[in-house]
């Protein structure tokens, strides 16, 4: 039986009050540099990532994010940290994406992806180097992530999805994000999704191209936009991909997911966005009812 | 039978975007795309005046058939 031990919760509790003082002192214009983030940690024994937390909850946004201010507010800041989205392939989109979900402080990241950097992926994937090639995909994720923004938590799983696996992968996740490169696999994803009543934002590429749709539960829009053909590779089989295909929609993905986040703007849904960017056209596509 | 038809992505190179065919017996989508030398196996979302529609169904006088081909890729 746990005993209530009032000594040590109002220690916690000066402890925490002190710590806030000390965010405060250190802000300026409501703005709190990364150093004094990491002398807060230090001092009182705090991960970055609880810091931030006491930081946005007291209204002292950390500088990093000074930037997003007129479009993101100090709440939505605090909402986007304390949100989880699951990244599904960390390739040629899935690195844009991860990378620019770190960099808006979204707080909790999974990355699921088994495979390792190979040279053919130097030419577009954002998290392949030279030195990383046959390292995992999800380990450079992890090791990209702590660089940019050490209060995001990154967890790397080197597994592919499969339904089996997949309620562990989306345990807790506000929103899942298809970055894979296969359709039967993306169609598993979004009947879990479905069945976990989570909103996933697909994306996909091939060559100059490019599609965008996100599916909220009961929609089944993954169905509808691959009707025929599931078992196929796609075009890319024979286009390609080159280096800013991915980065068009993996920054479209991401701003999906954080409307969705921020229940903010308007979303491609029960539509989906045609990017054609070799004849330089955007068409919006109504998904009726069949 | 009159049958709009407008391609996307890589289905309009070397072809066109929107074109107007005029057909003198029915056709089905299948015998279309065969005949713009189009794989079947690269044809992801088909629409009929805006719905989705199979390989094997019969298109009217009037309608618009559009193509999208099969994306994939991550």
């Amino acid at each position: 039986m746990a005993i209530p031990c009032p000594f040590f919760r109002s220690s916690a509790e000066a402890d925490l009050r002190e710590l806030t003082q000390f965010l405060l002192d250190q802000a300026t214009d409501g703005l709190l540099p990364f150093a004094a983030q990491m002398e807060a940690a230090r001092r009182y024994s705090r991960t970055i990532a609880e810091v931030e937390e006491i930081s946005l909850t007291n209204g002292i946004l950390p500088a990093r994010y000074q930037r997003n201010r007129e479009m993101i507010s100090l709440r939505q800041q605090l909402t986007l940290f304390r949100s989880k989205v699951a990244v599904f392939g960390c390739g040629g989109l899935g690195g844009y994406i991860v990378e620019e979900l770190a960099r808006l402080g979204v707080g909790s990241i999974v990355a699921v992806d088994p495979d390792v950097f190979e040279e053919h992926n130097l030419n577009r994937q954002i998290l392949s180097t030279l030195n990383q090639l046959g390292q995992k995909k999800v380990e450079a994720a992890a090791k990209r992530v702590a660089a940019v923004n050490p209060a995001v938590k990154l967890r790397p799983v080197a597994e592919a999805f499969d339904e089996k696996k997949g309620s562990g992968f989306l345990q807790g996740v506000d929103v899942a994000v298809d970055a894979l490169d296969s359709i039967p696999v993306r169609l598993q994803l979004a009947e879990m999704c479905d069945k976990f009543e989570i909103p996933l934002v697909h994306g996909a590429i091939a060559g100059w191209y490019g599609q965008l749709t996100t599916q909220f539960p009961g929609d089944r829009t993954l169905q509808k936009i691959y009707p025929h053909n599931r078992e196929l590779p796609g075009i890319e089989g024979k286009q390609g991909n080159p280096s800013f295909t991915p980065a068009v929609v993996a920054s479209l993905e991401v701003a999906e997911v954080v409307k969705i986040l921020l229940k903010t703007g308007v979303l491609t849904r029960n539509k989906y966005l045609t990017i054609d960017l070799y004849h330089l056209e955007m068409n919006e596509i109504p998904l009726k009812k069949d | 039978m009159q049958v709009t038809i407008k391609l996307f992505a890589n289905f309009r190179i070397n072809k066109f975007k929107q074109d107007t065919r005029d057909y003198d017996s029915t056709k089905t989508v299948g015998e279309i795309v065969e005949e713009l030398g189009i794989q079947n196996s690269e044809v992801g979302i088909i629409f009929i005046n805006g719905r989705n529609a199979a390989m094997d169904q019969i298109l009217t006088d009037g309608d618009t058939l559009s193509l999208f081909p099969l994306v994939g890729g991550g």
